[in-house]
């Protein structure tokens, strides 16, 4: 209750749960430190390291000028936690306000938090995803081994998923000279992403830098040799690669197995939460001490409609995570909703991909500035006469500017016929994204609800 | 050992920091960062220029020196 006292004594000797000690959990954690939380606060995580850094596993470490054990996050402040690493946690007590962890221990809590995030998704067949030379890559521990692996000098990779992980994996690959093959079941690279007017640049990219790509062919198996080590993938179309490095690229699955039956509203779409951050249980009742942030969360974006978004964005973990602190320690009437624009960055082949707003949600793309043919260029999505998301190839400077048409939910096609006066290429044209019922691992930015003014529901299939 | 992150969301290419800490930051191309994610505790005075001097204020560097918080058994602990 306001005024009641409760939320002082929160602040000054609650205990707090963080499970998920990656990017989002460690800046939740400063947050509510900054925010002048003095109670006990626990981090927990799986994986036996203090928070990293993601990004760079993709790019850095697989071009060798960075070592992936080297990739802890940098501390903006002290958090004074109690750090539970190396020891999933296997359940949760709603009622008695109690996570349990694997070795059997259990902690409580008066507010948790969930950014228990994503993991790569593994190779379906799970006797060619043992063999020796098959990869995923998520955590450090398997950037360093995939590291490892490329040191080594393969005679040819293959990576299997042309979104952005395997995209960049492909591009360190041929940064390093190693023969790369690249298979993807869509008709272009990053297509779920961007569509294929923007997939096609994607595709010569990869192309003119040496990748023999293949699109819409899938991967029907891998074979091993009779060490147990893999030796060749057998495509779709019949044809053979011979790879002694396989990366399965495939997406991610979001990790919420371990709340099963505990009541609260997760599933493989993610934790259902409000635009605050608060998870809803099962039956679509809001808690009030539990609060879900980054990969993990799906929540209303009023900026699209109040429909449920996930997004696996650097810059959305970041955000969720001070959101949830913030609303953790305020009272109901202080609390903010989190309605950042969605932002992330891709760099392959030499190029800077930077993308605002939700391309995927769109169903148009202007090119505004520049041109595909250089691929220099911005692209601006709509949807339904709305500035919906834009994309920049080298180009990142305009983001902002388009950035703001979004928020403002500006008119598309927009008011400005030219920006860089250059003839062509300033009309709307298809954006050529693929049916949607068809299962792809692209888009970084999942509609995991449906809106209500849709006359039907139809199943958008999560990560 | 300086920690270090770069919000690439933020990062517009102005290339300040590959300038002043050239051992740590490095332009890829025209637009796009790469950056060394832990470096040398020698680099930290020019770290904190580049921070200092980024347009955007993109580059996140370390304010706590050693994170004491996380003993080492917590992290040798795992199974």
């Amino acid at each position: 209750m306001p005024g009641d006292g409760s939320l002082e004594r929160l602040r000054r000797e609650g205990r707090i749960v963080v499970v998920g000690a990656s990017l989002a959990g460690l800046r939740a954690a400063e947050a509510l430190r900054a925010k002048g939380f003095e109670g006990s606060l626990t981090m927990i995580g799986d994986e036996p390291h203090e928070p990293y850094d993601r990004p760079p596993l993709s790019k850095q470490v697989l071009l060798g000028r960075a070592a992936a054990d080297r990739t802890a996050l940098p501390r903006l402040r002290p958090v004074d936690a109690t750090w539970r690493l190396g020891v999933p946690a296997s359940g949760l007590d709603m009622a008695a306000r109690r996570v349990r962890l694997a070795d059997g221990d259990e902690v409580p809590y008066d507010r948790l938090l969930i950014a228990t995030g994503v993991r790569a998704r593994p190779w379906p067949h799970e006797a060619e995803a043992e063999l020796d030379g098959v990869f995923v890559l998520r955590t450090r521990d398997d950037s360093a081994a995939l590291a490892r692996r490329l040191d080594a000098g393969p005679k040819r990779v293959l990576v299997i998923g042309a979104g952005f992980t395997g995209s960049e994996i492909a591009s360190a690959c041929r940064e390093r000279g190693l023969p790369v093959t690249v298979a993807e079941r869509g008709s272009a690279p990053l297509v779920g992403a961007l569509g294929g007017v923007v997939g096609s640049v994607a595709a010569e990219l990869q192309r003119e830098h040496g990748v023999d790509l293949r699109c819409g062919v899938m991967v029907t198996a891998l074979e091993g040799d009779t060490s147990g080590r893999v030796r060749a993938a057998h495509l779709s179309d019949g044809s053979t690669v011979e790879a002694d490095v396989v990366i399965v690229s495939l997406g991610a699955t979001r990790n919420t197995e371990w709340l099963a039956g505990s009541g609260l509203g997760a599933g493989p779409r993610g934790i259902a939460c409000d635009a605050g951050c608060r998870a809803f249980d099962i039956r679509g009742i809001v808690t009030d001490d539990i609060y879900a942030a980054g990969d993990v969360a799906r929540s209303p974006h009023a900026l699209f409609g109040y429909q449920f978004l996930s997004l696996e964005h650097w810059g959305n973990a970041v955000s969720q995570a001070r959101i949830a602190a913030h609303n953790m320690l305020s009272e109901s009437t202080d609390r903010l909703p989190h309605m950042e624009v969605p932002a992330f960055w891709s760099a392959q082949f030499g190029v800077n991909i930077k993308s605002v707003g939700a391309p995927s949600l769109g169903t148009e793309i202007l090119i505004s500035q520049g041109s595909l043919q250089e691929r220099r260029f911005v692209g601006v999505y709509g949807y339904q006469g709305r500035v919906i998301g834009a994309v920049a190839f080298d180009h990142a400077r305009w983001l902002p500017f388009y950035r703001e048409l979004i928020e403002t939910t500006a008119s598309f096609p927009p008011p400005f016929d030219n920006v860089d006066r250059r003839p062509g290429g300033q009309r709307p044209i298809d954006a050529d994204f693929p049916d949607p019922s068809v299962p792809t691992h692209g888009p970084t930015v999942t509609l995991s609800g449906y809106s209500p003014a849709d006359r039907r529901m139809t199943f958008t299939p999560a990560h | 050992m300086v920690r270090l992150a770069v919000d690439l969301n933020r990062c517009q290419g102005y290339a300040q920091c590959a300038f002043l800490a050239p051992d740590v930051f490095a332009m890829h191309g025209d637009e796009a960062l790469l950056y060394a994610p832990e470096a040398d505790e020698s680099q930290r005075a020019r770290l904190a220029q580049a921070a200092a001097a980024c347009p955007v204020q993109a580059v996140l560097v370390d304010a706590v020196d050693v994170p004491a918080d996380v003993p080492d058994e917590a992290v040798s602990g795992a199974r």
